[in-house]
């Protein structure tokens, strides 16, 4: 996949936006839209082939994460299962202690609930909560891993000084990473792991107090509402079944491709790799060029071929700046995350970080600034 | 706090106020302050994030007379 002669191929740099669709998710859905369209709560035969469908893709996933059948919900998005999670724990006028780093998803939720008293963790620079800096509230949120920077949080740990609920918005890992101990519940996303758009995954823990706070609905299962997407849903958990069985070899080799990025970008002048190095998502690094544009960026990058996210305000329809980048008090513009597919290759990384130098040099030329030069 | 050189960046978008920082910064000595005043929401994060990359001191935040904040910055080297 090197630099694009002849025939044009470009390197999708952006599956912490969305991964391509695993081969195993693309066969389990083409069977199950065959075998799985009945209403999974009739008894006639289709309908009983639907719900065996429904109770295998939660085995599945029960077993891929290590949890118990009665612990895993599909939801409609991740974002459902973030919004599910959450409210579900927080009783009326709970006071919620939440990472300033975390997704939109939790922020959105919290503020919609206006009995809630919210109070935001600070982060270090790296974007980690310190767990002394939680305290006691009646509900912690604290993600698994930053979807913007990649960094881990210490949620066991969190877990056991604030010992209260805690929410897992584990979206950015599920899947790459085993989940943490701790969580009462929590959420995943499967297009983010290679399975369709429009399942997620909403864990409560058996035991725990939680509530829908959402109307009820006669389903299959209690916490959510709808008619089940079967089909997405067996797709999702085979999908997360192949993405855990590859687990250890795709994270070795994206976590030292990762490396191998890092590296390449700290010798850009006026350059800020950020998120932990090593306490991190294999996949993903985030960087920020001085007195560059995220949106010019992302546009001569995209031009080359490589397609990259950024969290500049500039890219963004608020200008408003990333408020993960923000919170971790670094560069907010000249922002790009590079997220590498399961089979992102050492050739696709070289010529990615080849392509950098000469585009932020660009950029900076056309800004009046001297190319390759310190100011 | 009176600056020794004020830069005028309403309504400027990110990155251009700290690219504008950059350029006139040399034109004062060292020990001595520019003003960057802007009403880009980035500012706030980009002008003490540029001072940590490259070495200048972030002195703080003051509001202009019309209310936008202007970002302080003393040159030190």
């Amino acid at each position: 996949m090197g630099p694009r002669t002849g025939s044009f191929r470009s390197v999708y740099l952006d599956t912490a936006s969305s991964e391509p669709l695993h081969p195993a998710a693309r066969d389990a859905f083409l069977a199950a839209l065959e075998q799985g369209y009945a209403d999974p709560r009739r008894l006639h035969g289709p309908a009983r082939n639907a719900r065996l469908i429904l109770d295998n893709a939660r085995e599945v996933v029960a077993e891929a994460l290590g949890v118990r059948r009665d612990e895993v919900s599909f939801t409609s998005s991740g974002t459902d299962a973030v919004h599910r999670g959450l409210l579900g724990l927080a009783p009326p006028g709970a006071e919620v202690a939440h990472a300033a780093v975390e997704h939109s998803a939790v922020l959105h939720a919290l503020a919609w609930r206006p009995d809630l008293h919210t109070r935001s963790v600070r982060v270090d620079r790296h974007g980690r909560v310190d767990p002394t800096d939680v305290g006691v509230p009646d509900v912690v949120a604290l993600q698994s891993a930053n979807h913007e920077v990649g960094t881990v949080q210490p949620v066991a740990d969190v877990a056991v000084t604030s010992d209260r609920p805690l929410f897992m918005d584990a979206c950015a890992s599920m899947g790459r990473l085993p989940l943490p101990d701790g969580w009462s519940a929590a959420a995943g996303s499967a297009h983010k792991w290679g399975g369709p758009a429009g399942v997620g995954v909403l864990l409560v823990r058996k035991g725990v107090r939680w509530r829908s706070p959402f109307p009820q609905d006669d389903r299959v299962d209690e916490r959510v509402s709808g008619f089940e997407n079967v089909p997405a849903i067996l797709s999702a958990a085979a999908a997360l079944q192949a993405v855990v069985a590859e687990r250890d070899e795709v994270s070795a080799r994206q976590h030292a491709l990762v490396d191998r990025i890092r590296a390449r970008v700290a010798q850009v002048p006026d350059t800020e790799v950020v998120g932990d190095p090593d306490r991190r998502l294999p996949h993903l690094v985030t960087f920020s060029f001085l007195y560059v544009d995220g949106e010019a960026i992302v546009d001569a990058l995209n031009r080359r071929g490589f397609e990259v996210a950024s969290g500049s305000a500039c890219t963004a329809s608020t200008l408003e700046p990333s408020h993960v980048l923000a919170a971790m008090g670094v560069l907010t513009h000249g922002n790009v995350r590079v997220s590498l597919t399961r089979d992102a290759t050492e050739a696709d990384v070289d010529a990615f970080c080849a392509a950098l130098p000469e585009v932020v040099a660009a950029i900076r030329r056309d800004a009046g600034l001297p190319t390759g030069e310190a100011l | 706090m009176t600056a020794d050189l004020e830069l005028d960046c309403r309504g400027w978008l990110c990155p251009l106020p700290v690219i504008e920082l950059a350029k006139r910064i040399g034109e004062v000595e060292v020990g001595q302050v520019v003003a960057v005043a802007s009403t880009d929401a980035a500012a706030a994060y980009d002008v003490p994030a540029w001072c940590r990359m490259r070495g200048q001191e972030y002195v703080g935040t003051e509001p202009a007379d019309d209310g936008v904040p202007r970002y302080l910055v003393k040159r030190v080297s």
